[in-house]
């Protein structure tokens, strides 16, 4: 028993995050969000494999918000209301294993390099903040790969790779838990609307 | 007693230099700067006491060496005395503090608090940073905020100063002048995105910056390179930080303990290799100054010598930076030393004076 632990304790996969669970009676309460533990339970793979397609996913989800704008009138007529219920539970688990995402209502995965900012735990939206380790891995989660270092590494393969450069606003929290899916097809179609209203009075 | 000083109002020390053109505060710190002159500034450690002597004697031993004081905002998540406190003694002082601000302690509501309280009290430079992760410090088990972060950060104390709103959008009745400044590593990965990042910051807001502790010249030199090809350098004054290493075995203990801070190996290898490992970190610190401060587009150092805060003033006399120029010093009023050589003329001088003598003396 004494003999096979510290050859254990050499081997890459014990992590910071492991020792801490470790440590911690089975009993423990876990706190539901970002913690050495929660770390340890989810993989990255997921998240990592959605940045390195950073390049296919931009397309996609760009023929995406089309589709959606499309069914505007669809949407109008149920109520946005109505339907926000059912997206947001749809948009939370699709986001929420591609991305890791956590719901902030206000989605920027295209001008992070479809890394999510809000995995960060200092949850910052416009780049990384001095703490990267040398092998470029979070300052405070130490096995976790710094969310802009690979913010960065996504936003390079993008065709709109200078989206990264706008410095965005500090989040609304009163948007949280709701789908950022919906807000923009509305807005886009506001929008859309306000452009075409001058432009058939100026036709007729 | 002797003549004003060049940066000082001649109302009161503690009061607001006129305003300039050009000059979007009214202190001491972006009027040196502006005039093309190196700057240097440096960090006070907060005292953990509520003693405001232990604040003035902290930073009486700069007096005379730097142009500006760091006030810290809990540094490395530690609990300390609070920056605005820090300044609002050291304004009271006359010292030109540069309040730090750290988004993970305090929420938007808090913040532009801070940022009115402060410039009424009269600091005149902000430094907008993210802060250190909560588990860096004395209190893990503290609510990292982090509502803000340092982008945002200058933007909302920028859209105050300039447009005189709230980042709600209500009004201010008097913004608050200051000089707006953030942090930079160029030291952390990725290190492609570290330039464009700094153009970022310019971009929210940032006038002035100060790096983290550069050890590795030729890394900074390839930083400050791109920075100027992007032109950031025009539009943005750089202070490189750098600070005395007390020993081989601090720096390895920074090394591998403090995020964000690279000591290359040769660093190390060169104060192994000293007789008097303190003296070599010193002179070290010397060497790096003397480096960077002829890289283009330089503007000034920050002196960090956490806990040999006794060393700035040689550091900066023994690297000549200020060229025989002489910051502003707290210097003793007239009435001050009247009452000062009063008073020792009394306890020292074995006399009695009665109250009859002093009115025959007077006429």
């Amino acid at each position: 028993m004494s003999e096979t632990t510290p050859v254990k304790n050499d081997g890459p996969t014990v992590t910071q995050a492991t020792l801490v669970k470790k440590a911690a009676p089975k009993s423990d309460y876990k706190p539901a969000d970002v913690s050495p533990q929660r770390r340890v339970q989810r993989s990255f793979a997921v998240r990592l494999w959605s940045i390195r397609h950073s390049r296919l996913l931009e397309w996609f989800y760009s023929r995406f918000a089309d589709m959606f704008l499309l069914l505007h009138p669809l949407w109008r007529g149920i109520g946005y209301g109505r339907v926000e219920a059912p997206i947001k539970f749809v948009e939370k688990r699709v986001k929420g294993f591609m991305f890791d995402c956590r719901m902030c209502g206000q989605c920027i995965l295209s001008s992070t390099g479809m890394s999510c900012p809000m995995n960060c735990p200092k949850q910052l939206r416009n780049g990384p903040c001095g703490g990267v380790r040398a092998n470029g891995n979070c300052e405070v989660e130490p096995d976790m790969p710094c969310v802009w270092v690979k913010a960065w590494e996504g936003s390079q393969n993008m065709v709109n790779s200078d989206k990264i450069l706008a410095v965005q606003k500090p989040v609304d929290q009163s948007l949280r838990e709701t789908s950022a899916w919906l807000r923009v097809t509305a807005q886009a179609a506001a929008a859309r609307e306000a452009a075409a209203a001058p432009k058939t009075g100026a036709a007729a | 007693m002797s003549a004003r000083q060049r940066d000082e109002n001649p109302a009161g020390i503690h009061l607001p230099l006129d305003p300039l053109p050009g000059h979007s505060s009214r202190g001491r710190l972006e009027r040196v700067l502006r005039r093309g002159e190196f700057a240097v500034t440096t960090e006070l450690n907060p005292p953990d006491s509520a003693d405001p002597e232990d604040v003035y004697n902290r930073a009486k031993i700069f007096d005379g060496w730097v142009d500006a004081i760091n006030a810290v905002d809990a540094s490395g998540a530690n609990c300390h005395m609070s920056s605005v406190g820090i300044c609002a003694l050291l304004t009271r002082m006359g010292y030109a503090p540069i309040m730090q601000i750290a988004c993970r302690d305090k929420n938007r509501i808090a913040i532009q608090g801070d940022v009115l309280g402060g410039a009424a009290m009269g600091v005149a430079n902000m430094l907008c940073l993210t802060g250190d992760g909560v588990q860096a410090g004395d209190q893990p088990g503290a609510k990292p905020v982090f509502d803000l972060d340092s982008m945002s950060l200058l933007e909302t104390i920028r859209i105050m100063r300039d447009n005189g709103k709230f980042l709600s959008g209500r009004k201010l009745t008097t913004p608050p002048q200051v000089f707006l400044g953030a942090a930079v590593n160029p030291f952390a990965p990725p290190f492609d995105f570290r330039p464009i990042h700094l153009g970022k910051k310019i971009a929210a807001g940032a006038q002035f910056v100060q790096t983290q502790y550069c050890f590795d010249v030729p890394m900074f030199r390839t930083f400050m390179q791109k920075a100027r090809d992007l032109g950031h350098t025009e539009k943005v004054f750089v202070l490189c930080g750098v600070g005395p290493l007390a020993s081989a075995k601090t720096a390895k203990w920074i090394r591998s303990n403090v995020p964000g801070i690279h000591i290359p190996d040769a660093v190390i290898k060169r104060l192994e290799g000293a007789q008097d490992q303190k003296k070599e970190g010193k002179q070290l610190c010397i060497d790096i100054i003397n480096e960077v401060k002829e890289i283009p587009g330089i503007s000034g150092v920050h002196v960090m010598a956490y806990r040999q805060e006794e060393y700035v003033a040689e550091i900066v006399d023994e690297s000549g930076v200020l060229k025989g120029r002489q910051p502003w010093k707290r210097e003793i009023r007239r009435d001050d030393q009247m009452v000062a050589d009063r008073l020792d003329h009394i306890l020292h001088d074995e006399i009695t004076e009665t109250q009859v003598d002093m009115v025959k003396t007077a006429h």
